[in-house]
């Protein structure tokens, strides 16, 4: 393989990872803050023991962001240090200020939460965790606002002398129309992973143990609630700012817009196909499930709104931009597409199912009828259906930007660094190998805390003799 | 004064930041399997460390995000160059910050070990590799017309970069040692101090003689204030050192309960390092990235920078923000300040057990009080 092919291996990889973490930390950060909150203001002790449990999952997963956030910020430059050189000038600030602005923010103020128990007030304790959360939300801000700059350069202007990109207005970077529908869609998932998450743990705790003590059952039945909710709230946010982000890729990314639905010929209208059997990258269907003017709606607002094709972007782009290809791998970003969407709907289907079987004060329990199972199976896939569809979208935004690195100004070959691919084949395997280790490691002790109940305590040291070892503290 | 030239003082002093914290606790990780004999002593030494090290390590990405918007040309060759130590540098801080968040998460010993290992390694990497990295930036490494890296891994193993990451690690050595002698108490405290003694001394060899075979052989020709300027930012680090093994030793100046000014010692090792630091970045100016091949190919605050315009956006930027970053960081500190440790002896006078009550007029790095200050449940 090139170095291009491994460094896009390798970008693919840790950036996938990596968000596997990401938006279970937005999320579930306000979802504890919140528990903390309750806590606080009603002093029943069932807020704190879902604090405790959530905060526990919470932590696990928020370190795993954190290491694998550093690989983020320096393969840039490791990996490609020529892009680096060509958008410095714009694509820097908003890394630096991430750092400054929101890393010291969550990594200070969590180091206060989880040593801060016995150390600080009530109030204080727990604005740590609204501080830290806040601090997740700035940093996924701006590094969108780099990500969207990338799919629809603003504020910018190239320089020929120094052939770079140069700043024009910061304002308009961080007001970029693009990053103004990828954040609240983004935050909105990471809602829908995180209310997944809890309403999935908690229910699969009411279905599995019915007879604990009441306490218990009340407290995973207001999580089960809460996390519903807000996937259910999360779900419709994804939906709408999903419907302005298909216009604004409609407008600055046709071509991307094409490639979701692998439509070749421009259409008016054009039908959108829910599943397709055929030729893989959907060039001739032999079965197909389409809805009519579907996607002249998504892509236009308007039902006989006119849709460009694959082809004919093609033969335009050669023209503006030289002979090239200009189309993404096909099959990846239909399927993405598809995925993306369904999986995040399944998520809000299972979650209004859950708030149906709490509804009047009842609790779901495995009676072992078929639906009390086919819930059970439901409430354990609620957590990764989302978190699947995270990736997909993400795998979508990237892989349907292509051949772009920076849309319309550098190709992605263009961007990668002039190191050996001895170099770089070495880091593909040992970051691959790494954080497969870790994925193990990491899932291992989610399952053991999530499965092991409300009041699960860290494994006492033997060290400590007869004092009780605090929770959440190393 | 340039704008590019306030982000070169920006960079040297988040650097500095940088290896002063993260430097205590990379120094503290290397001393687990020498002073943390049994199972206790490892989780004290670790929790003080517990609540600061991410936040110390974010000075880290600081100091990379701000090279990147401020020197993107400098972030472009260096990150590329430094390729494998770079790799070996971020493996050791994931197993390393894993380590610290899962080390307690099971509880078979297998387990405890196995991370306690990783935190080992996982900080002696890195405390080493940092200063080889600033060795080969002083040094210049081989750059092309293009600045690329023409270089190998090989071609980093130099004397003088070898010399530079043994300073780094016994200055962290040295740093960590001091940094537990403030934070715990009984044995380990005093046995921290004779760690801090030893690698003191040998921070001073180690240290003074980089700092000196770089102001003799590396600095940049051209600005005599600037070589004025890192001579004496160099005597001063060795200065500040020597305060700091002086204290460890206890010549003529021992504080109220017997034991060396410990609180005199850290201050002076972290000055010493934040000192160093800042003579290797007067030392390297005006020039980044010196390349070896042809002068011509150097990279320089000049022609690596970013435009006046994103600079003076990361200006204001800096400007708005670090005065909170400084105050939170310190805060934390202050809120963590107790000792950590043994259980409660018999003391005559012992500090108000008021976890809640972080208005003393105190201090963050108070000289040494009683011990038996800090209930024992407080560090498990």
């Amino acid at each position: 393989m090139t170095v291009l092919e491994l460094s896009r291996w390798q970008f693919g990889i840790t950036t996938v990872y990596h968000f596997l973490f990401v938006p279970i930390t937005i999320g579930l950060g306000f979802l504890v803050a919140g528990f903390e909150t309750a806590w606080i203001r009603t002093g029943h002790d069932r807020w704190l023991r879902l604090t405790k449990f959530y905060g526990r999952l919470f932590l696990i997963n928020f370190a795993m962001g954190v290491v694998t956030g550093i690989v983020q910020e320096f393969q840039f430059g490791m990996n490609w240090s020529a892009y680096s050189r060509f958008v410095g000038d714009i694509f820097g600030a908003p890394l630096a200020i991430e750092a400054l602005a929101a890393f010291f923010l969550e990594s200070t103020f969590l180091g206060l939460w989880i040593f801060g128990w016995d150390r600080l007030p009530r109030p204080v304790h727990a604005a740590c965790m609204w501080i830290a959360a806040i601090g997740t939300l700035l940093s996924a801000y701006f590094i969108l606002a780099a990500n969207s700059w990338m799919q629809h350069p603003v504020g910018y202007h190239y320089n020929p002398i120094s052939h770079r990109e140069e700043l024009t207005s910061f304002l308009a970077v961080m007001t970029n129309p693009e990053q103004l529908g990828t954040f609240p869609h983004t935050i909105a998932a990471c809602f829908l992973v995180a209310g997944g998450m809890v309403t999935g743990v908690a229910v699969w705790h009411l279905m599995r143990r019915p007879v604990e003590d009441p306490d218990t059952t009340a407290a995973f039945r207001t999580a089960a609630k809460v996390g519903a909710i807000t996937a259910l709230v999360a779900a419709v946010g994804t939906m709408i700012t999903g419907d302005v982000l298909g216009k604004l890729m409609t407008m600055y990314q046709p071509m991307k817009m094409a490639a979701a639905e692998a439509l070749y010929h421009t259409a008016q209208p054009a039908p959108f196909s829910l599943f397709t059997i055929g030729t893989l990258n959907g060039s001739r269907p032999v079965f197909q499930i389409t809805l009519p003017r579907l996607l002249s709606f998504l892509a236009t607002g308007n039902f006989s709104g006119q849709v460009k094709g694959i082809d004919n972007i093609q033969a335009l782009y050669s023209q503006v931009y030289g002979p090239g290809s200009y189309t993404p791998i096909i099959p990846v970003t239909y399927w993405s597409f598809r995925l993306m969407i369904g999986l995040g709907m399944a998520t809000a289907l299972i979650a209004l199912v859950v708030l149906w079987s709490l509804r009047k004060g009842r609790v779901p329990a495995a009676s072992g009828s078929r639906w009390s199972r086919l819930l059970l199976w439901a409430v354990i896939a609620m957590p990764f259906l989302p978190l699947a569809a995270m990736s997909v979208g993400w795998i979508f935004t990237e892989m349907g930007r292509q051949p772009w690195l920076v849309f319309g100004q550098m190709k992605t070959s263009a961007g990668v660094s002039a190191n050996s691919a001895g170099e770089v084949l070495a880091s593909v395997i040992i970051l691959t190998l790494l954080y497969g280790g870790l994925a193990i490691v990491e899932g291992g002790l989610m399952f053991k805390y999530a499965r092991a109940g409300l009041d699960a305590e860290e494994p006492a040291d033997p060290a400590d003799g007869d004092q009780e070892p605090l929770a959440l503290v190393y | 004064m340039h704008l590019s030239d306030l982000w070169f003082i920006a960079i040297a002093v988040l650097w500095a930041g940088y290896f002063v914290l993260e430097g205590f606790d990379f120094g503290v990780g290397i001393l687990l399997p020498v002073l943390g004999r049994d199972q206790a002593r490892r989780r004290i030494m670790i929790n003080t460390i517990g609540p600061t090290w991410d936040g110390n390590e974010v000075w880290l990405l600081t100091a990379g995000g701000a090279t990147f918007a401020a020197f993107p040309g400098w972030y472009a060759s260096m990150f590329s160059a430094f390729y494998l130590p770079l790799l070996l540098i971020l493996v050791a801080l994931i197993i390393r910050g894993v380590a610290f968040e899962y080390r307690g998460k099971r509880g078979s010993a297998a387990w405890r070990r196995s991370w306690d290992t990783a935190i080992f390694a996982g900080s002696l990497l890195p405390a080493i590799l940092w200063g080889v990295a600033f060795g080969n930036v002083l040094h210049g490494i081989p750059l092309n017309a293009a600045h690329n890296y023409v270089g190998n891994f090989f071609t980093m193993l130099n004397p003088y970069s070898l010399l530079g990451g043994l300073a780094t690690l016994t200055l962290f050595l040295l740093d960590g040692a001091l940094f537990l002698t403030l934070k715990t108490m009984g044995d380990l405290r005093r046995e921290a101090m004779t760690a801090a003694r030893l690698s003191g001394v040998a921070a001073v060899v180690a240290g003074g003689g980089f700092l000196a075979w770089t102001e003799f052989s590396y600095r940049a020709a051209g600005h005599v204030a600037t070589g004025v300027a890192s001579v004496i930012l160099a005597s001063a680090a060795a200065l500040a050192l020597l305060t700091a093994v002086a204290a460890t030793v206890g010549w003529g100046i021992t504080g109220r309960s017997g034991h060396p000014r410990e609180g005199l010692a850290f201050g002076a090792a972290a000055a010493g390092i934040a000192a160093a630091t800042a003579a290797l970045f007067t030392a390297l100016y005006p020039n980044v990235l010196p390349s070896t091949v042809n002068a011509a190919y150097t990279l320089t605050t000049g022609n690596a920078s970013s435009t006046a315009k994103t600079l003076a956006v990361m200006t204001v930027v800096a400007c708005i923000f670090l005065p909170f970053v400084l105050a939170y960081q310190a805060w934390t500190y202050w809120v963590f300040r107790k000792r950590l440790g043994a259980p409660p002896q018999p003391v005559a006078a012992t500090e108000p057990q008021s976890p809640q009550s972080p208005q003393a007029p105190q201090a963050p790095q108070a000289p040494p009080q009683a011990p038996g200050s800090q209930q024992p449940t407080a560090v498990s």
